[in-house]
């Protein structure tokens, strides 16, 4: 149950991308196909579990002054071996995706897991938020290459949604669209939650003045009163 | 002129945030006043120069030993190599500032540790290896070198032009749910679009 816990939180409500804001680079570098990001996602998510795997298991170990290049050795070890492994099984994923492999050692997400969570819990919590994380983070590199994708080159995964008619929008694969499809997201986010906390405020008031005016009849008469009389 | 090609190609044609995604972190984390923008971006053209260099330096001449085991180093170090070499650096640089130029130590200070974890340092370096592999190993170093500066610079102005519009972001009447981070990807997205105009230059 409480494995559960740190598995789900990384999905939505500490999404690494969309509400830490972190791990920004490969976001946008990758999403010009839906491809790309799965690969990525697959890639970091190797890297993520295995390094807060061996990062909370040695983190007795490490002297606390020098935790953090101790944790990024560990993690361009296990970048090096995604990398060696593309080059060699996924040629042409190795080179679409090109420099953002080796930069998953510097990924924000990675090394912040390894200081916020791994550093400090057990084998088995921090596996499960290694989980949690790599599958927050690829959500939303999948959801953002859904967009640019489809809108910029009318196609899903390289298959054509649409025999023509008119032309899709390249500017959506290119740097300007990655950019502005990332501020909808994160806008379309923003306006969600105040929504809901909005809501949430709205539900106690009325609450509120319900019990209010249930422990005082004569109150209540006196608001409809108040309300249907015009004068 | 070969090289001040280099240089308006890293600075505008190929700009290190805008078109190639590199630093973004960065990019939006400081960029909300100019005075701290300056502060990062001269911090930045300093690691990058002085990363490109060495980097390129122990990438031919110390991973590439012939050691005579028939195992060539460079293909399974160089990330792992390349990150204690920047972030060693950092540490360097930072000590050295402090003991020698503490005004300058004081200005740049915070920016300092930052950058360590700033994609495009990392970048910059794997970069220069496939891009300068051949043709000399002076001449790639000087270009190494060179590109260092260049992709800093253009990282540098960036960062300012992004800042300069933030700060007067501030002034202006945003819906809410755009208010802070993303009218700054807006704001990314129509200077990347700017950026494209400068694409076939060079």
């Amino acid at each position: 149950m409480h494995l559960l816990k740190e598995i789900t939180k990384g999905i939505i409500r500490e999404n690494p991308v969309l509400v830490l804001l972190i791990g920004l680079c490969p976001t946008l570098a990758v999403t010009s196909r839906i491809t790309d990001a799965v690969g990525m996602s697959i890639a970091a998510a190797f890297v993520l579990i295995c390094s807060n795997l061996i990062i909370s298991m040695i983190k007795d170990v490490i002297p606390k002054k020098i935790r953090i290049p101790c944790y990024i050795v560990v993690i361009a070890t296990f970048v090096t071996l995604v990398q060696m492994f593309m080059a060699a099984y996924f040629p042409d994923l190795n080179d679409s995706l090109g420099i953002f492999i080796p930069l998953i050692v510097v990924n924000c997400i990675i090394l912040g897991r390894a200081e916020a969570f791994a550093g400090r819990n057990g084998i088995l919590a921090s596996a499960a938020d290694g989980l949690g994380m790599s599958m927050g983070f690829a959500f939303a590199l999948l959801v953002i290459s859904f967009v640019r994708e489809v809108l910029g080159s009318w196609s899903i995964g390289g298959i054509p949604v649409s025999d023509g008619g008119f032309a899709p929008m390249a500017v959506m694969i290119m740097a300007p669209g990655a950019f502005v499809v990332v501020a909808l997201i994160l806008g379309l986010m923003n306006a969600l939650r105040d929504r809901k906390r909005t809501c949430a405020v709205a539900g106690a008031l009325n609450r509120e003045i319900t019990l209010y005016a249930a422990s005082k009849p004569e109150a209540l008469k006196l608001a409809r009163a108040d309300n249907t009389d015009p004068g | 002129m070969q090289y001040v090609k280099l240089v308006i190609a890293a600075v505008f044609v190929s700009n290190f945030v805008l078109a190639q995604f590199l630093g973004l972190c960065p990019f939006i984390g400081v960029s909300k006043k100019t005075s701290s923008a300056v502060g990062m971006g001269i911090a930045v053209i300093f690691v990058m120069t002085l990363a490109s260099f060495v980097t390129y330096l122990v990438y031919w001449k110390l991973l590439y030993m012939p050691l005579g085991i028939g195992v060539d180093a460079r293909d399974y170090l160089n990330i792992v190599v390349f990150i204690v070499v920047i972030a060693s650096l950092v540490q360097f640089v930072e000590m050295v500032l402090q003991k020698s130029m503490p005004a300058l130590y004081r200005a740049l200070g915070i920016y300092l540790p930052l950058i360590t974890t700033n994609c495009a340092v990392l970048g910059v370096a794997q970069l220069n290896i496939s891009r300068f592999g051949s043709g000399g190993f002076a001449a790639g170093l000087l270009g190494a070198t060179l590109n260092g500066f260049a992709s800093g610079l253009g990282f540098t102005l960036a960062l300012l032009l992004m800042s300069a519009i933030r700060e007067r972001l501030d002034e202006a009447d945003v819906p809410l749910p755009f208010r802070g981070v993303p009218i700054a990807f807006v704001v990314a997205s129509a200077l990347a679009l700017a950026f494209l105009g400068f694409s076939g230059m060079a």
